[in-house]
């Protein structure tokens, strides 16, 4: 959100929608806050009895759409230099922009994140400049940044990974006390469908369940991991694997930026009060490639992608905004403005960003050195200075 | 003041004192609780320092690593115990891709302070995958450091300087040699003990230089003090540190007598004896009378306990390399 937008309370709208409960009867334990064509239903009952709902200002829900708008335009932006030759590969958020946007806004300041190397709207929405991860991207570093400064660790490429770091912090959370209170710590670890296969996203749930970990599973399935479709991975819905580790599990619409927020922010809240894990299955639809490297003409059909198309995570938000009146053309016009500007500004400082020096290849292998690196670094710079010009 | 402990008592000991020290030091693994664990390393650590600090896990590898990761971001010291060596690779990938890598990928950023302890080697007639030797597979990866302990001394104060240093380490114990017992000084500071990453020459000598680590060391003692009663005078070194390997000693010692033998139980191809003696080569060429050989495990599985004698190096196959060092 823009600064000064948040928790800036313009008026209150608690009738704003009409009151609803969940309509959605092609799957009634899909939570939904906001329906593809902009209704809003005002609570929702999860499959355990949780009610979930937002109170957001006519203010948040403008900062909401703006931070979806603004996140897309910079992840189109980092699939065109991709394109162009400047960064190396992408991995496009394209379609997940409400899971990203509302699980990430839901996060408190003191809680910590686990991404994937797809969470760039997240990243963007724990206030961090959007250029840090487009080093891993173009290759001049490996992320390189410190996640206890961010809250936000590194991007993980290993898949599943980084659910066990995940689970760990979090159980370091309990060990120095912080978890009971508002103020309580919680961590959120991202993965997505391929992942939920993987030895290690089932350890945690297995660690985080025995040792009550302060944690939130946030599963964005988006239908495929690169060529295979969900079905390869599990025969339940996702959500429902929790139940058989002991703690609960929801599954939400994924596209629907409010109730992506609701979910999230209800299952970190019973996490740091000391309720232990949840799995949340953002239920969503990856409308580009898996990367910049995949071709998905190739296992899936026009038609599906269609389909989807139709439950944009963004439209949705603009629907209703208009419809509420809660926003008005020159609002619209004035983020799509922002987001161009800032996409611009992505552009250049990736053009900018320096290739690292040779010799910053040994750079950082140990906290407190080697001799066997010392000593190669010394010969590789002998070899450097022996070409013409004392370089290479 | 010294007191003569078991090399296992000495790793408890060791332990005991890197736990008192600093409580963000945290042990875990399988059995390390109530139990001590299955060699009785960490016999009665729990019940000193607690349940949060000596942490019984679930039996999963991965699981151990993967949250140790976790717990040192967030400032812990994590001293994770795998049960036996052929048990670690369910973690193997946690380890190489996660742990190796952290520091590097965020530019010094993240540190990782996680010692991986490890019960490796034969010799205790156990069933398949409790007698291997790994230590290639760490060693060969960079962002790991790895060193094996061969006496108590060692155990006890290698251990706490493993624990201090912001490196992940993998701690390769010599589990035959846990019963052996030593006279073990209990109150030089680890920081200014002798150095975790350096070699020791633990009998000089001066025909030839015998290199081993871990269990091997005692066997390579053995087998000098068995060449000295024929008139032969063995160099025996400790290295102690097997990635990064401290080398500088060796080479003095072999430009001195001009023959080497590398002792180790892993299987000899792509061993580490295979990057010690091309290393060996580089350095002391004009001094060797004779290549540097090897002496390990052959290139098979680790056999049934049965015939692990067969297997495993012991004295007579040392001296029958001694011997070849000198009839080349």
């Amino acid at each position: 959100m823009a600064k000064g937008e948040r928790g800036t309370a313009t008026r209150a709208r608690p009738a704003a929608a009409r009151r609803r409960v969940n309509r959605n009867a092609a799957d009634p334990e899909l939570v939904q806050l906001l329906t593809p064509d902009g209704e809003r239903i005002d609570r929702v009952t999860g499959p355990d009895g949780t009610q979930y709902t937002v109170d957001f200002t006519d203010a948040e829900y403008r900062a909401l759409y703006r931070d979806l708008v603004v996140v897309r335009k910079l992840d189109a932006e980092a699939t065109a230099l991709q394109r162009q030759g400047e960064l190396g590969i992408w991995a496009s958020l394209l379609g997940q922009e409400a899971a990203q946007v509302g699980s990430g806004r839901a996060l408190r300041a003191q809680d910590m994140a686990f991404p994937t190397y797809r969470e760039h709207g997240v990243l963007y929405c724990r206030g961090i400049d959007p250029i840090m991860p487009l080093g891993l991207f173009r290759g001049v570093d490996q992320g390189g940044w410190d996640p206890n400064e961010f809250k936000f660790n590194m991007y993980t490429i290993v898949i599943g990974a980084q659910t066990l770091h995940a689970t760990g912090y979090a159980m370091g959370i309990t060990m120095d006390g912080k978890v009971g209170g508002d103020d309580g710590e919680a961590v959120i670890a991202y993965f997505g469908d391929g992942a939920s296969a993987q030895g290690d996203v089932n350890e945690a749930f297995v660690w985080s369940s025995v040792f009550n970990a302060p944690i939130v599973f946030f599963c964005q399935n988006n239908q495929y991991a690169i060529s295979e479709p969900l079905e390869r991975q599990t025969r339940i819905p996702l959500y429902q694997r929790s139940s058989g580790f002991g703690f609960p599990g929801v599954r939400v619409d994924g596209n629907d930026v409010l109730a992506s927020y609701a979910v999230t922010r209800t299952a970190l809240d019973n996490a740091r009060h000391g309720q232990g894990p949840t799995l949340i299955e953002a239920y969503t639809y990856r409308m580009g490639a898996h990367t910049t490297s995949d071709d998905p003409t190739r296992y899936r059909i026009a038609s599906e992608v269609e389909a989807w198309q139709a439950k944009d995570p963004i439209a949705r938000v603009r629907a209703f905004l208009e419809k509420q009146q809660i926003a008005d053309a020159d609002f619209f016009a004035e983020v799509d403005a922002q987001a161009k500007q800032d996409a611009v500004q992505l552009r250049e400082r990736v053009l900018s960003m320096p290739d690292p020096q040779p010799g910053a290849l040994f750079d950082h292998v140990y906290a407190h050195g080697s001799p066997l690196l010392d000593t190669e670094r010394a010969q590789f710079e002998r070899y450097l200075a022996s070409f013409e010009g004392g370089s290479h | 003041m010294a007191e003569t402990l078991t090399l296992g008592k000495a790793l408890n000991a060791g332990l005991r004192r890197a736990l008192d020290s600093d409580n963000k030091v945290v042990l875990m693994g399988e059995d390390v609780g109530k139990l001590g664990g299955v060699f009785r390393i960490t016999d009665g650590l729990q019940k000193d320092f607690g349940e949060d600090r000596v942490i019984d896990t679930p039996l999963a590898e991965s699981g151990i690593i993967g949250t140790a990761v976790g717990l040192a971001i967030r400032g812990f010291r994590p001293i994770c115990e795998i049960q036996f060596d052929g048990f670690v690779y369910p973690a193997y990938d946690q380890i190489v891709s996660q742990v190796a890598k952290m520091h590097y990928r965020s530019q010094g950023k993240v540190k990782l302070p996680i010692v991986i302890r490890i019960p490796f080697g034969g010799g205790i007639g156990a069933v398949e995958h409790h007698s291997e030797s790994p230590e290639a597979y760490f060693s060969h990866t960079a962002g790991l450091k790895v060193v094996a302990c061969s006496n108590p001394q060692d155990a006890y104060t290698m251990i706490q300087q493993a624990v201090l240093s912001d490196d992940p380490i993998i701690f390769l114990e010599p589990k035959r040699r846990y019963w052996e017992k030593a006279p073990v000084e209990l109150e030089t500071p680890p920081g200014t003990a002798y150095p975790l990453h350096a070699a020791r020459t633990v009998r000089p000598g001066s025909d030839a230089t015998v290199l081993a680590y871990g269990p091997m060391v005692r066997t390579a003692l053995d087998a000098a003090t068995a060449a000295a009663e024929e008139g032969r005078e063995l160099e025996v070194i400790d290295l102690r540190s097997l990635s990064p390997l401290d080398l500088a000693g060796t080479y003095e010692s072999v430009r001195r007598t001009g023959r080497c033998v590398v002792v180790h139980e892993a299987p000899t191809n792509l061993g580490l004896g295979a990057e010690i003696a091309a290393r060996i080569t580089e350095e002391c060429f004009y001094s060797l009378e004779a290549p540097v050989l090897r002496v390990g495990g052959f290139n098979t599985p680790y056999p049934a306990a049965r015939l692990e004698e067969e297997y495993l190096p012991d004295l007579d196959r040392v001296l029958d390399a001694v011997d070849r060092a000198f009839g080349w």
